[in-house]
């Protein structure tokens, strides 16, 4: 069936739904929505960094550029969470684009470097600007009982959803399902095999004929724009915003580790290594600590690059092919 | 006027020192990345290493930092060897060193980063001796009053000797100049009988050594805690991208221009934007001239 995919996609939304419906205990949209969020940036990160080749250190940048986005424009005009999404994407995709632009005629390095520079140089601007709540950071009060075309979304008797977590958990679950949508799509489309040749040769690419500097732009873009939708609602998730939190080491490790470790040449392996390190994150924080945490992931990552350099979906393929025969 | 000049030559005089001692920590890298062409963007996490151990040293056993840093360089040797070792096998033998080999740098950081942390905690820490805290004032005329702090002193003497051996050692020697070698042409290297990997591994300990010797100047001049490491990231690179790569006496030159647009800026806008600058500047040097200012062409190859 052709469209197989997408139908699954929207009855998955549909089950999203459900949940924030069904589920009473709010902890499971606490934790769930970390998931989520991890499984937007790793595919995102993916786009440009499994496909095209180019590794992104900056994800955190990216992602705080939507979370300030959004602390910016709550505080200029009192906008909703969906227009902050839409905000969010639209600056980081901007910032993506301008950083590709500057560093993606040269080599690789060159712009991983670069992009490791620009979370840097962002983290100090934003600790000036007090607009936003420079370095002490800032609390940000979720609106109260917002509407969306004139629909109530959030209250508790008469919205749609009961409570902020539950609407910020569906939000970024439909997010997520749609990032994962664009991902697969890129991969099957001219882009994705554009890139691919880009990750294989860029030289051979160019001599190909294909357009190598657009797609990248093209990449960078649409990469910088999932994570600043990621990274849009942190603020009202948090109700907190500091520098610390939206640049946190965490994004910017998970972002690579993720995908590294589900595997990079498909949009499934993103979406396997966020489920399962953002799970076992998630639930092994409750008992032991965070430093500690962010070592196993860290060590998983050197080892799978090592030993596993296709991931968990290559070393799934890889064993079916044999059993094949 | 006077206290503007004052100030300006205040800058100038301790982003001279500042300079050198940057040069310190840029000399590996400029072997390892520039000459080498490894991305290790590992080595400022192992100067913090290096700034650990020296901590570790001095306040255990009260021995002197710089000495710390000499008798950590060769625990820094064989950590760099070992580095080499797993990337050749792992990565730059099948070619595939651009997107794991970054991945695998990137764990590496994180890993001693952490490490460091757990260890240690996340407070800063610093080291005692003679010549931290004292500074000489030179006073020229009623109002201008240059002041060197003795520690930043100390870094820079022992910075510019370091950078200038491994200079000394790169064109004199005959080791040096098959590391150089290595950097051209590994092929040719080859057919003359040498082995470029054996070259490269033991280049590659030197690069990563001198986090040893770095890492210790590294908090001689400032107290240090397990995440600064990440800033010093846009610190090197972007002294050995504007140096040229693999050139050591640009990498010098570049570390002096740095130095200065910090302690310029630190001086008249706040210590807090110091970060800014180093990656603002290796931001400029990538967009507008990636071969650096003094060295041979680093673009599109």
């Amino acid at each position: 069936m052709k469209y197989l995919f997408e139908i699954v996609c929207v009855l998955l939304i549909i089950g999203i739904f459900v949940l924030t419906q069904v589920v009473g205990n709010q902890f499971y949209f606490f934790i769930g929505f970390v998931i989520l969020q991890y499984m937007v940036l790793a595919t995102a990160w993916n786009i440009l960094g499994g496909y095209g080749g180019y590794v992104n250190f900056g994800s955190a940048g990216f992602l705080a550029t939507g979370a300030y986005t959004s602390v910016a424009l709550i505080n200029f005009l009192d906008i909703g969470l969906v227009e902050q999404i839409i905000a969010g994407g639209a600056i980081a995709g901007l910032l993506g684009f301008v950083t590709g632009y500057l560093t993606l005629r040269l080599r690789g390095v060159y712009f991983a470097i670069a992009t490791l520079a620009l979370a840097i140089i962002l983290e100090t601007v934003v600790a000036h600007w007090d607009y936003v709540g420079g370095a002490a950071g800032t609390s940000i009060l979720p609106k109260r009982k917002p509407e969306l075309f004139d629909i109530m979304v959030v209250d508790r008797k008469t919205g749609i959803f009961a409570n902020y977590k539950e609407f910020l958990f569906f939000l970024m679950g439909t997010v997520a399902i749609i990032s994962v949508w664009i991902a697969r799509y890129i991969e099957n489309s001219k882009l994705g095999r554009g890139l691919n040749a880009i990750k294989d040769s860029e030289e051979a690419a160019e001599c190909m004929g294909v357009p190598t500097l657009r797609l990248k732009l093209i990449a960078t873009t649409i990469s910088g724009a999932m994570m600043g939708v990621a990274g849009a609602p942190l603020a009202s998730y948090l109700t907190f915003i500091d520098p610390l939190s939206a640049f946190n080491l965490e994004y910017a490790v998970n972002a690579i580790a993720m995908p590294m470790i589900g595997g990079t040449v498909s949009w499934m392996g993103p979406v396997i290594g966020a489920l399962l390190l953002g799970t076992a994150q998630q639930v092994s924080s409750l008992w032991i600590q965070s430093e500690l945490n962010l070592l196993i992931v860290g060590v998983l990552l050197v080892i799978f690059v090592i030993i596993a350099p296709e991931g968990i979906v290559g070393w799934f393929r890889k064993s079916r092919k044999g059993s094949r025969g | 006027m006077a206290i503007f000049i004052d100030l300006l030559l205040n800058a100038l005089v301790i982003g001279i020192l500042l300079g050198g001692f940057y040069a310190a920590l840029s000399i590996g890298l400029s072997i390892t990345f520039g000459l080498l062409d490894v991305v290790n963007i590992a080595h400022p996490t192992l100067l913090i290493l290096g700034a650990f151990i020296a901590f570790f040293l001095n306040s255990t056993w009260g021995i002197d930092p710089v000495l710390a840093g000499l008798i950590a360089t060769p625990l820094f040797f064989a950590i760099g060897w070992v580095i080499y070792q797993i990337y050749y096998n792992a990565f730059e033998k099948s070619g595939a060193e651009s997107l794991r080999g970054l991945a695998f740098f990137f764990g590496l950081l994180f890993i001693i980063e952490v490490g460091l942390i757990i260890q240690f905690g996340v407070d800063h820490r610093l080291v005692e001796a003679w010549y931290i805290g004292e500074s000489a004032n030179i006073v020229i005329g009623s109002e201008i009053d240059v002041a060197i702090p003795y520690r930043l002193l100390v870094a820079f003497v022992v910075a510019v000797a370091a950078t200038l051996a491994i200079q000394v050692y790169l064109t004199r020697t005959f080791f040096g100049r098959a590391v150089r070698a290595v950097a051209q042409d590994m092929m040719a290297l080859r057919l003359m009988g040498v082995d470029p990997i054996k070259v490269k591994r033991i280049a590659f300990a030197m690069g990563v050594a001198t986090a040893g010797i770095g890492g210790a100047l590294m908090i001689i001049v400032l107290p240090i805690e397990p995440s600064v490491g990440r800033l010093y990231i846009g610190n090197v690179f972007a002294i050995v991208v504007l140096g040229g790569l693999g050139s050591i006496s640009g990498t010098l030159l570049a570390a002096i221009i740095i130095g200065i647009a910090e302690s310029i800026v630190a001086t008249f806008f706040g210590p807090s934007w110091s970060p800014a600058v180093s990656f603002g500047i290796l931001l400029a040097v990538l967009a507008l001239r990636p071969e650096g200012l003094f060295g041979k062409t680093a673009g599109a190859h």
